[in-house]
């Protein structure tokens, strides 16, 4: 038995890295933190392409890590603090099911998704196949903060890391999506973001908090 | 060839109960540097053992014998821990005796006569401290055992000497799975050990002791044989990581040169664990005692975590 190719061993444990971050998210109650640790999953995708590109030597895999470190290490954490210092959020409310109780979802979510990426796995051709289960994880993961979480800002924050999740599935299974379709993506959480960021003052203004339940009685003055 | 196996496996228990009680003093010296305090001597716990077992004993006129025979069970098996535990070789003859999962449930024994002994007196805190370190056990145990699958997985031997031979065969490689169960065991073995994340093993207030609550009615040689106890306990979580997770420099053989040898590579590899957990203990503050489900709940997912990883990357 040999020790497979060293670049590979480490885009593994990138990969497990990955999905700890998930789990330190669906466990953490501040919401600082939570933006920290999705700009620390965003560091992880982008050494993770950075080597894919290396290894692979496809170079628009360098750009697509460029533009992930951008966006997703830089940018939107630098947004999501400036918008939670001008919005004063600084705690999550207590989630609907208790943390333990939703860690223990996530390990269920896990071992479903592992044996749903598995006989896909199988069909791709690419040496980081086995991540392709981490990738689907790491989405239901985020679903699942969505789910449990109240507040605007943690559901959005679940979005992005979902968006991490979609990218490296991509990238482990076809070694990235075309540039074109990339840079759209790209573009559009950017715009989702910006838009996102308006909206939350437009709620708070108009219910004096960023719970989301508010927005469930659909009739004036229920 | 079996008295020198025999030899060897005196010399490791011997080695075991000497250096845990200096490993204890390692930490706690560690530990006083990095608060800025000046540091108690290495061999204070020496001294506090001796100083008990000449003492007279003062046992509560209601107690049972239960509370006698107790100090003696809970310091016999975590000596038998000691001999099982695979700290200077992996080839003597006590090693073979039990897998990690009798070792586990000797631990059990231990915390059972110890949690009787505590209630057996019938004061207030005794009976607290019992009930929470029960809380605390039935839950770092799964964890305790998920650890050990982890490396069980890899090697398909539940032996611990068994497994830290085959690991130390292995090409040298970058395991995530192993990672996520360092950091699981690690945090096993603070609450196990009331340190501090879970307890604070220098207080008396009753808000937060556990395993302290337990010992307030022992006192002399009982007391010396529950605090060695404690320290071996330490130690032998130690060993049990050493042989799990960095398992090279241990003897295969029971000559005398590679007995020795294991036996200084013991001695670095638990400063330097000794440091690590001082470290962890200073950063860390104390937590609730309704968080402590709550973190161990963490390294239990953090063993589950790593044998789904280990599942995903070998079976493709």
């Amino acid at each position: 038995m040999s020790a497979p190719p060293l670049d590979l061993q480490i885009i593994n444990a990138l990969a497990a890295l990955l999905l700890l971050l998930s789990f330190a998210m669906l466990s953490q109650r501040r919401i600082v933190s939570l933006v920290n640790l999705l700009a620390l999953q965003g560091l992880m995708l982008t050494a993770a392409t950075v080597l894919l590109a290396w290894r692979t030597g496809e170079t628009h895999l360098y750009l697509s890590a460029l533009l992930t470190f951008a966006l997703k290490v830089v940018f939107l954490p630098w947004m999501l603090h400036r918008l939670i210092r001008r919005l004063e959020v600084y705690w999550d409310t207590e989630p609907l099911i208790n943390i333990p109780g939703t860690m223990l979802i996530g390990v269920l979510i896990v071992v479903f998704a592992f044996g749903l990426a598995q006989p896909i796995a199988e069909l791709a051709s690419t040496a980081t196949r086995s991540a392709l289960g981490i990738a689907v994880a790491v989405i239901l993961l985020a679903f699942l903060m969505m789910i449990t979480r109240t507040k605007a800002m943690s559901q959005v924050i679940g979005f992005l890391s979902m968006e991490n999740g979609l990218f490296f599935g991509a990238m482990s299974a076809t070694h990235g999506m075309p540039m074109i379709v990339e840079l759209g993506i790209a573009l559009d959480i950017l715009v989702a973001m910006l838009v996102l960021g308006v909206f939350f003052f437009q709620i708070r203004e108009q219910f004096d908090s960023l719970d989301l339940h508010h927005l469930e009685t659909l009739k004036e003055g229920d | 060839m079996t008295a020198l196996n025999w030899l060897g496996q005196f010399v490791e228990v011997l080695v075991a109960l000497a250096l845990a009680p200096l490993f204890l003093g390692w930490v706690n010296q560690c530990r006083a540097w990095l608060q800025n305090r000046s540091a108690p001597s290495l061999l204070q716990p020496y001294r506090g053992i001796h100083k008990l077992f000449h003492k007279d004993a003062v046992v509560a006129s209601n107690a049972s014998s239960l509370f006698r025979i107790a100090p003696y069970v809970v310091f016999g098996s975590m000596a038998a821990a000691a001999a099982m535990i695979p700290s200077l070789g992996t080839r003597l003859p006590f090693t073979s005796a039990a897998d990690a999962i009798a070792l586990v449930g000797l631990f059990a024994a231990a915390r059972l006569f110890l949690s009787l002994a505590a209630m057996d007196v019938g004061t207030a805190f005794g009976t607290l401290g019992a009930r929470r370190e029960m809380m605390v056990g039935f839950l770092a145990e799964p964890a305790l055992l998920m650890v050990i699958f982890v490396a069980s997985l890899m090697t398909s031997t539940t032996a611990l000497p068994l497994i830290s031979e085959r690991l130390m065969l292995q090409p040298l490689a970058i395991h995530a799975s192993l990672l996520f169960t360092a950091v699981a065991f690690a945090m096993v073995m603070l609450a196990e050990n009331a340190r501090i994340p879970v307890d604070n093993p220098a207080t008396h207030l009753e808000l937060t002791m556990i395993h302290e609550a337990m010992l307030l009615e022992y006192s002399a040689r009982h007391l010396a044989l529950m605090e060695w106890a404690a320290a071996l306990k330490l130690f032998n979580y130690a060993c049990i990581g050493l042989a799990l997770f960095v398992p090279w420099g241990l003897a295969t053989g029971a000559e005398p040169l590679a007995l020795g040898q294991a036996v200084i590579v013991l001695a670095i590899k638990l400063s330097v664990v000794g440091a690590g957990l001082a470290l962890i203990e200073t950063l860390s503050a104390k937590l609730r005692v309704f968080r402590a489900p709550e973190f161990l709940a963490t390294a239990f997912l953090l063993a589950v975590l790593g044998q789904l990883t280990y599942l995903l990357q070998v079976a493709r």
